[in-house]
Parts: structure tokens; C-alpha cells; sequence
């Protein structure tokens, strides 16, 4: 009981933080919306339609994905500035355990990458996507997944890390590999064999995958098996931040 | 004992940040940790409240092992660290709510916690504005309030004080009596502030390079050590026969003055005097803490020199 507590009263924090920080809210939404109308309209006018969609509804779910990835990485950096302004040390004495700090962090994180999601859900309707109820809950349930493990790794980082510009640096190599071979912006299969092989071992082209094939229908693999492996991921990096947490 | 300590020691390499500390703390009592910068006071209380583990020894707090049990340690303690950690982008009451939370006070109990705290602060009214609207002080009272809303058995307070004026340092002194005999609670605090330590603590440990130099209450320590100092400038002063003279307990020569230790000046400055012989000019104080702490490590504590303050550690990280 007192850990889920714990647990509500960390995720509240975040969600007040956000909320009061308008700067944040903004730039993680205006950026999306960049990349959909400068990229999805720029390239959109030379390529013309790909796998039946227009090059703009083509990218949407990968736009959406990449969102996610973003803000959810970068969500680890605030952990930085916790420890440096010592806002942290408070919520580490308390007699709860480090797990549940972690918990209450990454749904912090987790509820930042989500409003973003919702609110680019709502632009999909005025931009021709075809979304129905259904594949609203569904994608949103699949892109709170890629979150919960995107932010994990984003605090892995942070809480191993102890200055903002090192973190910046380690996120980039993360960040910038995951997306662009994960099939966001373009279909892979026609990628050369070795770029192709990166593909399949990024844990974020199953989540891709997952959300096209949830809202466009264009299935590489199966949902089953794309949801099976990001669960597995998310898993993965949640211990390893539970881990991190311990020993900070 | 409320805090015990056998042979506690930490280590960084090579360097020894506390060396084999013994400290046997009775519950209800005001007690000081008092050393210049980097003696380690810190750091004991960092190992203390379980954030940081020990080299080597052992130590106890409220009976719970500092290593084996720590979540028992953290929920019998309350903290108010030297660098301020409240957050800033909530409010007064919401930093409280979020504490209540944390530490697992009981639902029903929750609201009044709070008013109490912030009626022991005198922060009912800003309650309800963010801290980064608060002064220096209201922070400081808002971090006393929240250490203490949990009813912890044992207080730590890392350098209370620091950085204060020296009215709202009276009042959170004031504040820190209060509550120790209110709550019948147990205090801890470092400093290095001479007059904090003497207003403040029932007993002071001096602590240089890691390890206690003297422990004793305040008036103890001054009678035993220093008594009352008397300041005589002369020429060709004959120190050796001043030392003979069976109430003078120190005698110290220092940019041309002589500093003499002498017991109740009321009673041996005359004879003092007649013994001297011909004198430029006297001075007659009583002893400090400083001159204590002057005694046994032969250095003067710097007071008002921060451990590093909080924008000082943010520019340097």
C-alpha cells in the first residue's frame, strides 16, 4: 500500500512539473507536427504514394512512434537535474523502495510521451488518417508500451550519467540508429541486406510495425509477435532501471 | 542510545573521509557535530540516514543497523540536508503532501501534519505558493517543517543555518529547541558555527580529519579547556613564568599578543597583573567554542565559509 503510494506521489510530481512547465508541452508537440507537415509534405510532393497510402499517412504511425522515442528518451535528463539540484535526494532517503521511485518516474515519463500521443491522435483525424475508436485505443495502448520502454532506457541513462551535455551525447547514438532504421520514415525492404539486418535486431521496428499495422493495416510481421517483443524489451529495460535506481 | 557508533569509518581512495568514529547519542538530546570544512561531518550523517555505506565499522540508529535495516532507519529519521531540497516548482503544501506520501504518514492524519508543521514554521500563509517565490529562510523552515511532519524519532539537520541571516537563524534555533522538547526528539545537527553549536546543543563533538578531537557539553568544554582568555600586549613577556602560575591553563603568543588561559578571570586577573609587570594593554573575555576548537586543532574555524553553497556546487558541476 505505502509503496504504491510512494509510487503516486513521485508520478504526481512529474505530472504537476509538466503541466506548470508550458515550454515543455509546446516543444513536444510542435516537433512532431514539423516533421509530419515539413517531411510528410516536402517528400510527400515527389514521392507519390507508397503501399496504397499517401506518403504523409504512410509516415504518420511512424511520426507518432517517433514522438514517443523522443520525448520519452529525453525524459531521462530530468533525472540529471533532480540529483544536481538535490530534489532528488528527498525521495531517495524516504523509507520506500528504489523500485517504486522508478516506477512513479517512468509513468512520469510515460504520461509526458502519452498527451503527445493524444494530442497528434487528434491531428490524424484532419489529416486523412483512417482511425477509427478501435484503432485509436489500440495504438494507444501499443504506444504506451514503446513509451514505458523508452523511458526506461532514458533513465537508465540518466541515473548512470551525472552531467546534461554527457547525456545529450549518449542519447544521439541511441536516439538517431533506433529511428532511422526502425522503418519510420520508409519501408525497409528494399534497404541493402545489411542495413536491412540492423532493422530486425532494433526493438523499436517491432513497435513501428505495430502501430502501421494497427492504424494503416500494413503488417511486416504480426501483431502478436511485434507486441510480444516490445513486452519483452520493455521488461528488459525496466529491470535494468530498477537496477540503475538502486545504485544511485 | 538513540545513535551509536562503533569504529565507524568511510574511506574514498585514499583519502579518509571519517576515521573510526565512536558517538553514543541519548535520545532527547541536542547534539552537535561541529569542524571546519571536510572534517567529515557530512559524511557521517550521510551514513547515518543511510545514503551513503560505511568502509568499515558499524553503527545504529534508533536500535535498527545503519546497513542491515536501512528502510527501519529511514522511517525513524527525518532530514534537512545542507543543500536545500525542496522542489521548487511545487508548493509549500504540495512538497508537504508529496513527504506525507513518501513517508507513509497515516491517511487521516495527513491534513492536520500539515497544518501543524506550517503553523510550527509560521508558513500557513505562502503554503499555497510555489517555493521558488520563497526567501532563503522560508525555505530553510519549509524543509524543518518536512522533516519533522513525519514524527521521526531523530532529526538530522546538515548545517541548519547555512547561509541565513542572523535573525531567522534565532528563530529556526528557536524552532529546532521547540520541537526537540516538544516532540521529546532527538537532534543531530552539524555546524560550524561557533554560537550555533554554544546556543543550541546539550553536548558538541569537535571533529578535525575525520575523527572526534573532544566531546562535552559547551560550558564543559570552554571551563575544562579555555576558561577565560585574557589578552595582554607587552613588551618581552616572560611566558615561562606566567605558565607557572597554578590558574593559568594555556598561554599562546600570537602576532605579537600574548593569549593567556586563565580560570575565572574575576578572581586571578589581579594577581595575573601583578605578576606580568608592565603592560602595554589588557583585554579580558571569556572563552568561546573557538578558542576550544583553536585549542585542540590549531586552526581557527572560518565561520560564514559554506561547505560550498548551493550555487557555488551548481556552477562547479
Amino acid at each position: 500500500m505505502s509503496e504504491i503510494e510512494a509510487i503516486y506521489a513521485v508520478w504526481l510530481r512529474e505530472a504537476k512539473i509538466y503541466a506548470r512547465e508550458k515550454e515543455r508541452i509546446i516543444s513536444s508537440i510542435a516537433s512532431p507536427l514539423l516533421w509530419l507537415f515539413g517531411l510528410g509534405a516536402g517528400i510527400g510532393s515527389t514521392v507519390d504514394v507508397i503501399q496504397g497510402y499517401p506518403y504523409q499517412v504512410f509516415i504518420y504511425p511512424g511520426i507518432i512512434v517517433m514522438s514517443v522515442l523522443f520525448t520519452s528518451l529525453f525524459y531521462g535528463i530530468y533525472i540529471i537535474w533532480d540529483r544536481k539540484l538535490d530534489f532528488l535526494k528527498e525521495v531517495l532517503v524516504a523509507p520506500v523502495s528504489r523500485a517504486s521511485v522508478f516506477a512513479g518516474k517512468m509513468l512520469g515519463g510515460a504520461t509526458d510521451a502519452m498527451i503527445q500521443v493524444v494530442f497528434l491522435l487528434i491531428i490524424g483525424l484532419f489529416i486523412n488518417v483512417p482511425l477509427t475508436p478501435l484503432i485509436i485505443i489500440e495504438s494507444f495502448l501499443t504506444l504506451l508500451l514503446i513509451a514505458i520502454a523508452m523511458v526506461s532506457i532514458g533513465l537508465v541513462i540518466g541515473a548512470n550519467l551525472n552531467n546534461p551535455e554527457g547525456f545529450s551525447l549518449v542519447i544521439n547514438f541511441v536516439m538517431w540508429p533506433m529511428f532511422f532504421f526502425s522503418g519510420a520514415l520508409f519501408p525497409v525492404n528494399n534497404l541493402p541486406r545489411w542495413l536491412y539486418a540492423i532493422t530486425y535486431i532494433n526493438p523499436l521496428t517491432y513497435g513501428v510495425d505495430a502501430v502501421r499495422g494497427i492504424i494503416l493495416g500494413i503488417f511486416k510481421f504480426s501483431l502478436l509477435y511485434d507486441l510480444s517483443i516490445m513486452l519483452l524489451f520493455a521488461m528488459i529495460t525496466m529491470a535494468a532501471g530498477v537496477w540503475s535506481f538502486r545504485r544511485m | 542510545m538513540v545513535i551509536k557508533t562503533r569504529a565507524l569509518a568511510k574511506s574514498y581512495g585514499k583519502i579518509i573521509a571519517v576515521d573510526g568514529m565512536n558517538l553514543d547519542i541519548e535520545e532527547g538530546e541536542i547534539f552537535g557535530l561541529l569542524g571546519p570544512n571536510g572534517a567529515g561531518k557530512t559524511t557521517l550523517i550521510s551514513m547515518l540516514c543511510t545514503i551513503l555505506k560505511p568502509t568499515s565499522g558499524r553503527a545504529w540508529v534508533n536500535g535498527f543497523d545503519i546497513v542491515k535495516e536501512p528502510s527501519k532507519v529511514r522511517k525513524s529519521i527525518g532530514i534537512v540536508f545542507q543543500q536545500p531540497s525542496v522542489d521548487d516548482l511545487l508548493t509549500g503544501r504540495e512538497n508537504l503532501s508529496m513527504h506525507n506520501l513518501l513517508f507513509g504518514v497515516p491517511r487521516e492524519l495527513r491534513k492536520q501534519r500539515i497544518e501543524e508543521v506550517l503553523a510550527i514554521v509560521n508558513l500557513e500563509k505562502r503554503a499555497d505558493d510555489l517555493v521558488n517565490t520563497y526567501s532563503g529562510g522560508m525555505r530553510r523552515r519549509l524543509e524543518l517543517a518536512r522533516g519533522i511532519m513525519h514524527h521521526p524519532k531523530i532529526l538530522f539537520l546538515d548545517e541548519p543555518t547555512l547561509g541565513l541571516d542572523p535573525q531567522t537563524r534565532e528563530h529556526i534555533w528557536d524552532y529546532i529547541k521547540e520541537l526537540a522538547e516538544k516532540e521529546c526528539m532527538t537532534v543531530l545537527l552539524t555546524t560550524h558555527y561557533m554560537e550555533e553549536a554554544e546556543q543550541l546543543c546539550d553536548r558538541v563533538a569537535i571533529i578535525d580529519y575525520g575523527k572526534i578531537v573532544a566531546l562535552d557539553s559547551p560550558q564543559t568544554l570552554k571551563n575544562r579547556i579555555v576558561g577565560d582568555i585574557v589578552k595582554l600586549k607587552q613588551k618581552n613577556p616572560d611566558k615561562e613564568k606566567i605558565r607557572k602560575l597554578d590558574y593559568v591553563m594555556n598561554v599562546q603568543e600570537k602576532d605579537g599578543l600574548l593569549f593567556i588561559s586563565i580560570k575565572d578571570a574575576s578572581k586571578h586577573l589581579q594577581d595575573l597583573l601583578a605578576h606580568t609587570g608592565q603592560i602595554d594593554s589588557v583585554e579580558v573575555r571569556s572563552g568561546t567554542l573557538s578558542d576550544v576548537f583553536m585549542y585542540y586543532t590549531g586552526r581557527e574555524i572560518r565561520e560564514g565559509e559554506a561547505e560550498g553553497g548551493f550555487w557555488e556546487r551548481m556552477m562547479k558541476k
